[in-house]
């Protein structure tokens, strides 16, 4: 029996809301939390880590040595955890956004902005790409997992960002899209899933992705 | 390029219902907002966009509350717009679902909102929203285009392409270009003014006014750069599905997500 309590933390920025709704209707059973209280993070089955805007802001909310902050690592290392956007970018150690920003250094490599890209930007022979990358973009499954149980390689989900992260181990990657580079949209290690689009906004694969993670025991 | 163009059918939304026009006059109504919104997810549209047209106090209220109710069982991109006037506005419409946010007067009468609401919530969404009419062209023989605000009723004589530049300079996320002199005309979107434009900026562009058929929808993307295309009343009445206009952009060799 498979016990269902969800907790999406609350860091001020994004749409909550979208997430809640979202298991709500995959999971009609699941007991769902939109909280920043450490005590809630520390009693839920599932942890969901979601963000939008500037990285800095969203750290800032979480605090250095916080009770807050500490829920947050407990959790990333003992129960599931789905990374959206800025949850994704923050499992890193580091991003060059809002003059450099240290992450939790859960996965290998670093967060960069679209402009900073060495390879394809720098030729001229590739076409400028807008930024930010904003749309239904492909994801390409590098690695089985089960977050992508009856998901097809290569579906669409949407995306709304100007920084990505560059994996430095491939074995981390779970999924990737490109834009103009080739850069790491779903990236995970044990009980750790995250991805760059944003699943509740990415109509039926979206809702699966949310429904496996609700199944997933992080193994 | 994996990725997609986007499918926006845009909502007029007039004391909480849906209702659309011709050159911004002569409502006609178009059904509940939550229905018509459903609708269009079935249909697979890539987002999906609501005007307040009327943009008064009241309706504030009413539009929270379609976007409350819509983001319950739509789960794809939300965009609102109309008289948000400040970030307590933007914040109460994010927490109601909505995903981005279109501006329009006010980044006008205060530019340094954009750059606030920006740096407050993210580029990611901010809309700045341009309503533009030609105007005579200038001695050069160059077509130019004026914006207009409030609804298309007051004149700025401010030109859309330096406009547009500015916008995206101050953190805008994206722009939304409505040719007036299209809107609600079924001749096609104003080609001359997208490409202007989307050759200028570099941040998405979203092509609306003037849809008549589907052949304009190919025409804004491929030959007004446009990265979205936004289009309400051959959607409303029925007289093409969502669906319908994606297989045929697909047909025409554009990037799409059936």
């Amino acid at each position: 029996m498979q016990s269902n309590s969800v907790v999406v933390v609350d860091l001020g920025t994004g749409n909550l809301r979208s997430v809640t709704k979202a298991i709500n209707t995959v999971s009609p059973n699941s007991e769902v939390h939109v909280s920043a209280e450490p005590s809630v993070i520390a009693n839920a089955d599932r942890v969901i880590l979601p963000g939008q805007g500037a990285i800095g802001t969203w750290l800032k909310q979480l605090g250095a040595g916080t009770q807050l902050r500490e829920a947050v690592m407990n959790a990333l290392d003992e129960k599931p955890v789905l990374g959206i956007c800025l949850g994704l970018q923050a499992l890193y150690r580091y991003s060059s956004e809002n003059g450099g920003q240290n992450g939790f250094a859960r996965i290998c490599g670093t967060v960069k902005h679209f402009s900073e890209a060495e390879t394809d930007y720098q030729s001229e022979l590739y076409q400028k790409q807008k930024i930010p990358h904003m749309g239904w973009n492909r994801v390409i499954q590098t690695k089985k997992h089960p977050l992508w149980k009856g998901i097809t390689d290569g579906e669409r989900f949407y995306f709304v960002h100007s920084y990505y992260a560059d994996s430095r181990d491939p074995s981390q990657i779970a999924g990737q899209t490109e834009y103009g580079i080739t850069f790491t949209s779903a990236a995970t290690q044990d009980n750790l899933f995250a991805v760059q689009f944003h699943p509740e906004k990415s109509q039926r694969a979206g809702l699966t992705l949310l429904q496996n993670f609700i199944n997933w025991d992080g193994a | 390029m994996p990725l997609a163009k986007r499918i926006i059918p845009c909502l007029d939304v007039d004391r909480g219902r849906v209702v659309k026009g011709t050159c911004f006059v002569n409502l006609r109504d178009a059904g509940d907002p939550v229905e018509v919104a459903a609708r269009y997810d079935q249909e697979n549209a890539d987002e999906i966009a609501f005007l307040d047209i009327t943009a008064s106090s009241d309706n504030r209220e009413t539009i929270i509350h379609i976007v409350e109710d819509v983001a319950e069982q739509v789960f794809i991109p939300l965009t609102v717009g109309g008289g948000i006037r400040t970030l307590e506005d933007i914040s109460r419409l994010l927490h109601a679902g909505a995903d981005k946010i279109s501006i329009n007067t006010t980044a006008v009468n205060n530019p340094n909102f954009i750059r606030e609401a920006s740096q407050h919530f993210g580029n990611q969404c901010i809309v700045v929203a341009i309503d533009a009419k030609q105007v005579k062209s200038g001695s050069d023989g160059q077509k130019q285009w004026e914006i207009y605000t409030h609804g298309g009723r007051t004149s700025t004589g401010i030109d859309a392409i330096d406009w547009a530049k500015k916008m995206e300079q101050f953190g805008a996320g994206e722009l939304l270009i409505t040719s007036m002199d299209r809107d609600g005309t079924k001749t096609g979107f104003d080609l001359d003014l997208m490409k202007t434009i989307t050759s200028q900026t570099g941040i998405p562009a979203i092509a609306s006014g003037g849809v008549g058929k589907l052949q304009h929808l190919v025409e804004g993307i491929v030959a007004g750069g446009a990265d979205a295309v936004l289009a309400a009343s051959i959607f409303h009445y029925g007289e093409y599905t969502v669906a319908k206009a994606k297989q045929f952009l697909a047909k025409n060799g554009i990037e799409i997500r059936l």
